[in-house]
């Protein structure tokens, strides 16, 4: 954090913050990949996480859910610690994953990947159905039946996300979304993830395509090597094209 | 060979085939979705036999014994799962068959101390013990036509419980990404526990419901378990479809063989593997 170069974000209260990690310092083996990371996100909130390849951003996502434990630093989710606790307690907190890749089951079918991960929100809201998703992606109701790998890499990237809205989250964490697709698949994906973000869904969003992230960002996080270089409102990030320049490479 | 003969080793082929069924599936669904080898898995089985045998005489009802000694290897089965066999899914092979062949022995000189070395017969339940008259000097004992009808129950519930139920999803998806599971909310740890017990219970149940016809003594799980990662390889890893494939294909093959080649039946199980192996090395129904 000393090289923060801003810190503008008014600190939220303890009931408001959805996810928090403070001093997190992550080693993979022998290679420390996150310094001292500190990061958090409040509810209804959308954060862009920024930074160049390598930079800790997929580790900071994993260290945050508990799929990999940080040797210093704690995780506290709506104000509790859970460090310690198993990804699926995490998870089952209102904390959804899109990762890197998609991770969709290829060995079950669309409806499937769905209804396994049906699951009412932490207040009881069951305000994200089979039917909703369906709706919301039609594109995956005419493949109901089709398995996960049969999908092309948009299809897979909404049945992730549907997947994912399945278990009624408040956060909704996405690890390069659009990676890989075709822009026009992409800005399909981005129109989602802004129906999303405007349901009071809060967001983590990792994404190469950084104007397209900071036009829907509250916030910017910048890792760099393992470090938070920025934090603030993303105008600010944006309009710095110095800033841009040292740490995205934009 | 007529008929009635025909029909009799049919009969005899599926029964076999089935109940070896009921032992590979646990061994398949371990193996295909927590990537655990368990050599120990026809250790279960002889269990299951032994405590129909001494429940049995206890009772004096085999049908009292095995719902006595379902729960029983339940239990067995998921403090195991949660005292060894946790401890292996991230490592290699090797140490898992370290761990199982160990297991076998120590089951085998429990087994030992506590049952002794004797052969022990257990009693049809009267109930069953009738014959079904095919011809004049040929009849079909009921108890294994029991045998098959509770065996296919069984199959179809398990496929049931894999193919339909969300729980069976979970399983399915556990065996393709256990960090996704575990990030959509789902304790994996808990399922594996339940898939290992059910497995354990399932080869445990086929060593009860067996003992009357093949009679309960030492070292009977490792023959049951070399046939039975026969079946697993034939019918594909992890696939429970190709572990009933394959397992009617041995009980027949097997069975016709010991009749009508019995010179050769021994290798006939062994050269059936090579032959699908040959034409297609991931099994029956396993994913190339």
């Amino acid at each position: 954090m000393t090289e923060a170069m801003n810190t503008s974000a008014a600190p939220a209260s303890a009931a408001d913050t959805l996810l928090e990690g403070s001093g997190l310092h992550t080693y993979y083996g022998v290679s420390h990949i996150l310094h001292g990371v500190d990061f958090s996100v409040r509810r209804g909130e959308t954060i862009g996480l920024m930074g160049r390849n390598g930079m800790g951003k997929t580790t900071l996502i994993k260290t945050l859910l508990g799929l990999v434990r940080p040797r210093e630093g704690q995780v506290r989710v709506r104000g509790e610690d859970m460090t310690q606790a198993a990804t699926h307690a995490i998870a089952r907190r209102g904390i959804a994953y899109v990762p890197e890749g998609r991770g969709i089951f290829p060995n079950l079918s669309v409806r499937e990947n769905l209804v396994m991960a049906a699951r009412a929100g932490v207040d009881g809201r069951r305000e994200w159905d089979f039917d909703r998703v369906i709706h919301t992606f039609p594109r995956l109701g005419e493949r109901l039946t089709n398995g996960g790998a049969q999908l092309s890499g948009g299809e897979q990237q909404m049945l992730t996300i549907g997947r994912a809205l399945m278990t009624n989250p408040d956060l909704l964490i996405l690890d390069e979304a659009t990676e890989g697709l075709a822009p026009l698949i992409a800005r399909e994906i981005w129109n989602i993830i802004k129906t999303i973000r405007a349901s009071g869904i809060a967001t983590i969003i990792v994404d190469k395509n950084y104007a397209a992230v900071m036009a829907l960002a509250n916030r910017s996080v910048v890792l760099v090597k393992g470090r938070v270089v920025f934090s603030g409102e993303s105008r600010e990030l944006g309009d710095n094209e110095e800033l841009m320049h040292r740490f995205l490479g934009v | 060979m007529d008929f009635a003969f025909f029909l009799i080793q049919l009969l005899n082929g599926l029964q076999y085939g089935l109940l070896l069924f009921l032992v590979a599936s646990g061994l398949t669904l371990v193996f295909g979705i927590m990537g655990i080898i368990n050599l120990a898995h026809g250790s279960f089985y002889m269990v299951g036999a032994y405590l129909a045998w001494s429940l049995s005489s206890m009772t004096g009802s085999l049908t009292a014994a095995i719902l006595l000694a379902i729960p029983l290897t339940v239990i067995l089965g998921m403090a195991l799962e949660r005292l060894l066999f946790r401890h292996l899914y991230q490592r290699d092979h090797l140490y898992q068959v370290l761990l199982t062949y160990g297991l076998i022995l120590v089951f085998e000189e429990l087994r030992s101390l506590i049952w002794g070395d004797d052969v022990h017969g257990v009693a049809v339940p009267a109930l069953l013990n009738a014959s079904i008259p095919l011809t004049d000097n040929l009849s079909y004992p009921v108890y294994r036509l029991a045998i098959s009808g509770v065996c296919l129950l069984l199959a179809a519930a398990l496929y049931f419980l894999i193919q339909k139920t969300r729980l069976g999803m979970m399983i399915r998806a556990g065996a393709s990404n256990r960090d996704m599971v575990q990030s959509l909310g789902i304790d994996i740890k808990l399922i594996y526990t339940l898939v290992f017990a059910m497995g354990i219970a399932l080869a445990a149940f086929a060593g009860m419901i067996n003992a009357p016809l093949s009679s309960v003594f030492p070292n009977m799980g490792s023959q049951v378990l070399i046939i039975c990662f026969v079946v697993v390889v034939i019918g594909g890893i992890g696939s429970v479809k190709g572990a009933m494939a394959a397992s009617l294909m041995i009980g027949l093959a097997e069975t016709f063989g010991q009749v009508l080649v019995p010179e050769v039946a021994g290798m006939i199980v062994y050269v059936l593997m090579a032959v699908v192996l040959v034409w297609r090395p991931q099994g029956l129904f396993g994913k190339a």
